[in-house]
């Protein structure tokens, strides 16, 4: 075991795991999209989960680093507030703010950490940038609507580890980047149909079950 | 799709099938596998990129993403004519992209595609290097600097009088005989 001191409050953890993962095991909340415990290469994408380490000059990503024994970090100043807030509101202000209708609504990853950091959900300082991507439709199962999504990836990590192969993947780049479903439409039909396990992760409301409502212009 | 073209594909489809064999089943040979389809047919048909997702034991949506991560493949037969617009920063600057916009208004297609009848592509390239013409289209191998979007109607128009022209010369040539 390892004792690691977390804004003056001492806690315990097993040695090997993430700094995040410690943390939210002892109830101490860190903003965070793209962790998923149990992910041997946390991506470090969502730049939500930061924290003041001493000895550190810049704040680090929580879920990218190890504990390590006497460790002192500080989970809440005005440099990781900042961070957080800018990188929040970057990703809200490429998403279709629309909880009424949505099905995520209440149960919404954003929601919580807009909350979580008192930040409201309609951009002040930032323009939206909304991207004009179509609905897709073509899975037999499955309805993304890529305006909500993060693209923190957990969709394409579950699916990866329960199927081997993965029935979706990230496509395209910058801007443009999208989770496809692109090929094995059969396959998709005997592995999809008692799976699921997309949907059930994603934070946003983004994968959702087909013929579930809320989903924009059928 | 006419029936040419449908037999066109299939050669397409065998060929690559034949070319697939000579590699090994390794995650590294997938982009010189996409690199000789594109080099060699000038798009990844979507057929194709499954075939090379089976030979190397991956699935079909990882290789899609990493040839869409690519700006060196595209997914559309290319055109008869290509038109490549440029968007590097002086024709940026200089409204290249309302003249990208023209062009795919008047052919009702996107950037990367191609029209149905595959006589027209349109692309976004990066600066040709005559930058003092900006901005700058080029259309096959002919360059048309200045471009205006009043400019964009009169060269599709240029090649569609050029095929008509040529239909009715093949059509009083058949009469004659």
């Amino acid at each position: 075991m390892v004792t690691l001191i977390v804004d003056n409050k001492e806690i315990e953890t097993q040695e090997g795991s993430t700094l995040l993962q410690a943390c939210l095991d002892n109830g101490i909340y860190i903003p965070n999209l793209c962790y998923l415990s149990g992910i041997e290469d946390p991506p470090g994408s969502c730049r939500l989960c930061f924290v003041e380490i001493e000895g550190y000059d810049q704040p680090r990503t929580s879920c990218r680093v190890r504990v390590q024994q006497g460790m002192v970090v500080r989970t809440n100043t005005e440099h990781v507030r900042r961070l957080q807030k800018t990188a929040f509101e970057l990703l809200l202000s490429t998403h279709h703010v629309d909880c009424r209708n949505c099905p995520a609504n209440k149960k919404c990853e954003l929601q919580r950490i807009a909350k979580f950091l008192h930040f409201g959900l309609k951009l002040k300082r930032l323009e939206p940038l909304e991207r004009d991507i179509e609905v897709e439709h073509e899975h037999p199962f499955l309805e993304y609507i890529p305006t909500r999504c993060v693209l923190c990836g957990k969709c394409v990590f579950v699916c990866r580890k329960r199927n081997g192969q993965p029935m979706l993947s990230f496509a395209k780049r910058g801007f443009d980047t999208v989770i496809s479903f692109f090929g094995e439409k059969d396959k998709a039909v005997d592995v999809c149909k008692e799976c699921y396990a997309c949907a059930e992760i994603c934070p946003v409301g983004a994968l959702l079950v087909k013929d579930s409502p809320n989903i924009p212009n059928p | 799709m006419n029936l040419s073209a449908e037999t066109e594909e299939k050669v397409m489809f065998d060929d690559i099938a034949s070319m697939l064999r000579t590699f090994e089943e390794k995650r590294e040979n997938l982009m010189p596998i996409l690199q000789e389809i594109q080099e060699k047919y000038r798009y990844l048909a979507p057929p194709a990129l499954e075939m090379v997702a089976k030979r190397l034991g991956l699935s079909s949506c990882d290789v899609y993403g990493v040839a869409t991560f690519y700006n060196q493949f595209r997914f559309n037969p290319p055109g008869k004519h290509q038109i490549k617009v440029c968007l590097g920063t002086a024709c940026h600057v200089r409204g290249g992209d309302i003249i990208l916009e023209n062009f795919e208004r008047k052919l009702e297609i996107q950037a990367g595609q191609t029209t149905p009848d595959r006589e027209f592509s349109i692309d976004r390239v990066a600066c040709v290097g005559c930058c003092a013409l900006a901005p700058v289209a080029i259309v096959d191998d002919t360059v048309y600097g200045h471009m205006a979007p009043s400019k964009v109607e009169g060269v599709i128009l240029g090649f569609e009088i050029e095929k008509e022209r040529k239909e009715r010369e093949k059509q009083d040539s058949e009469s004659q005989e």
